[in-house]
């Protein structure tokens, strides 16, 4: 049976660290703060301008002026602080905030992301996801495994207009769990520069088989299994790209 | 005129009131319609400080509708929703160009978008906050790794720094900025509230004729070690209007419930009764302070 939403956003929180700051998107990652693990605080940082996000006002306590980066009302929590947002993407861009978890249309093999338009259909923009994924040293994306007509989500190639090009280290799907790794110098397909990142599949979730993984992917995956059976987020977080911080 | 560049030598220079020999009336205008009337031509670019719905100058939104001014280039980081904010100006056909970053509240904005009624310049949000800020800083442009690789890039100069790709983006100087604040003094001393500083701190600089609603016009100065944004970068300042504000998505706990174990609020569609684009509560008046 498919991970629902609430174990792929325990997934995602397994990985955060006491003392992170971290930057969600809107959508699944939304639930990732209800999972945190036990002895875990974090600091919610909010494109529009606030560290500190603390949980939802009270009924009648909400306030016009102070909202999150989904527009939604917000309270804060001590030791917040507000700022304008060209100091707010200093933090994003600089890469002062740790860790980033995103939803997405497709991602590619190699990282890619597409998130923000389908050209002729949908006018969205991309808000803050293109800063936050060229800034931020570890890109986490929560999405169902394929689209609503069952197509795949993960490709060789993106087909929609990119947010960000090999920007992505690890895809939470009700699934599966893939890694995007260097492959090393060398490896077939690499670029220009000896690189080449590919997708590693790290865990699928209970009742679903490697094969009708590999039937819902379009994407190419080596299969490295991390812990069989055991929430994928129990992994430690794995180093993918040069300036990620990895603790010790 | 344009959006891109430095601020060029002042050749239009207005006389202005100085604070320190009338510190009542200083840069002072009695209200939004009166502060723009000389200020307002088509085809001018106006930026707009906002996100979403918190935080708009929407006083002045409207006295630019009522002025009647077509043929603008909007620069603001969403286009408001339909019927409110800079919505209003989409409705009264006022604008040729916008440059957003998130317009995905507003049909009318994607109506005609879709028709190809509207151009739009998609810009990353903190690639519009600092085009804002390197204009208002007398910076023509400047390297960002946002978006390389992406149609954001596309025919713009490429350059690599340490082994990374970076895109040269223009800053922007707008023909007028307007702004919301909560405080202001009479010098144009500015301070914002919560999340309803955003974008303005920056507009604020970026504007060759920058106008201000505040909230709470002071009487005395504020205090220097609290100001956000130096009256230098103000020109104008008007009372804002007593209103309720909007609130697009309104997330509410219900009292008694679990208090203590409520989780932070991050991003979008998550838990929480959502009544959207319902007007908050009263805000406190604007007016000035006794």
């Amino acid at each position: 049976m498919p991970w629902d939403r609430d174990e792929m956003a325990a997934i995602a929180a397994a990985e955060l660290h006491d003392g992170d700051y971290v930057n969600l998107g809107i959508g699944i990652p939304t639930l990732v703060a209800n999972h945190l693990p036990p002895g875990v605080s974090i600091t919610l940082q909010s494109e529009n301008g606030m560290l500190g996000i603390g949980p939802f006002p009270l009924d009648g306590e909400e306030d016009a002026d102070l909202i999150n980066a989904g527009k939604q009302t917000v309270t804060a929590l001590p030791g917040a602080s507000y700022f304008d947002s060209a100091t707010s993407f200093a933090m994003i861009r600089g890469g002062h905030v740790d860790i980033a978890i995103l939803g997405a249309l497709e991602v590619s093999e190699t990282g890619d992301l597409a998130n923000w338009t389908v050209p002729g259909k949908l006018v969205k923009g991309m808000g803050g996801a293109m800063d936050l994924v060229a800034g931020t040293p570890r890109i986490v994306v929560l999405m169902d495994h394929v689209a609503r007509d069952g197509s795949p989500k993960l490709r060789h190639a993106c087909g929609l207009p990119l947010t960000g090009q090999g920007v992505v280290d690890r895809i939470i799907t009700d699934r599966a769990v893939f890694d995007v790794v260097d492959l090393g110098p060398g490896a077939a397909g690499a670029d220009a520069t000896g690189l080449r990142r590919g997708l590693v599949l790290r865990a699928v979730a209970p009742g679903v088989t490697l094969d009708e993984v590999r039937d819902a992917t379009e994407a190419t995956y080596v299969v490295g299994l991390a812990v069989p059976d055991a929430p994928a987020g129990a992994t430690t977080r794995t180093p993918t790209r040069a300036g990620h911080q990895e603790e010790a | 005129m344009t959006t891109d560049g430095t601020r060029p030598p002042s050749d239009d220079a207005r006389p202005r009131r100085d604070a320190r020999s009338d510190p009542q009336g200083a840069k002072g205008y009695p209200d939004a319609a009166t502060a723009l009337d000389d200020l307002l031509h088509d085809g001018m670019t106006i930026a707009v400080g906002g996100f979403g719905l918190c935080g708009i100058p929407a006083d002045l939104i409207e006295a630019v509708r009522d002025s009647g001014v077509r043929g603008l280039t909007v620069v603001s980081n969403n286009m408001g929703v339909d019927g409110k904010g800079l919505g209003l100006l989409l409705e009264s056909d006022q604008v040729d160009k916008v440059l957003s970053s998130y317009v995905g509240e507003n049909k009318l904005f994607a109506q005609r978008y879709l028709d190809g009624d509207l151009e739009v310049e998609f810009v990353p949000q903190g690639t519009l906050a600092e085009r804002l800020r390197a204009g208002g800083a007398g910076i023509p442009a400047f390297y960002t790794a946002t978006g390389v690789g992406t149609p954001v890039a596309e025919g713009k100069p490429v350059e690599e720094f340490d082994g990374r790709r970076y895109v040269l983006e223009r800053g922007i100087v707008a023909d007028l900025a307007l702004v919301h604040a909560h405080r202001a003094d009479a010098y144009g001393n500015l301070t914002y509230r919560f999340t309803a500083r955003n974008f303005n701190p920056l507009v604020a600089t970026a504007g060759r004729v920058t106008v201000v609603e505040a909230e709470i016009l002071t009487d005395e100065p504020l205090d220097p070690d609290v100001v956000v944004t130096p009256g230098i970068f103000v020109d104008r300042l008007v009372p804002a209007r007593p209103r309720v504000k909007d609130i697009e998505q309104r997330t509410v706990r219900a009292r008694g419930a679990a208090d203590g174990v409520a989780a932070p609020a991050a991003g979008g569609d998550g838990a929480g009764s959502s009544r959207s684009a319902e007007a908050a509560g009263p805000v406190p008046a604007a007016g000035r302070e006794a």
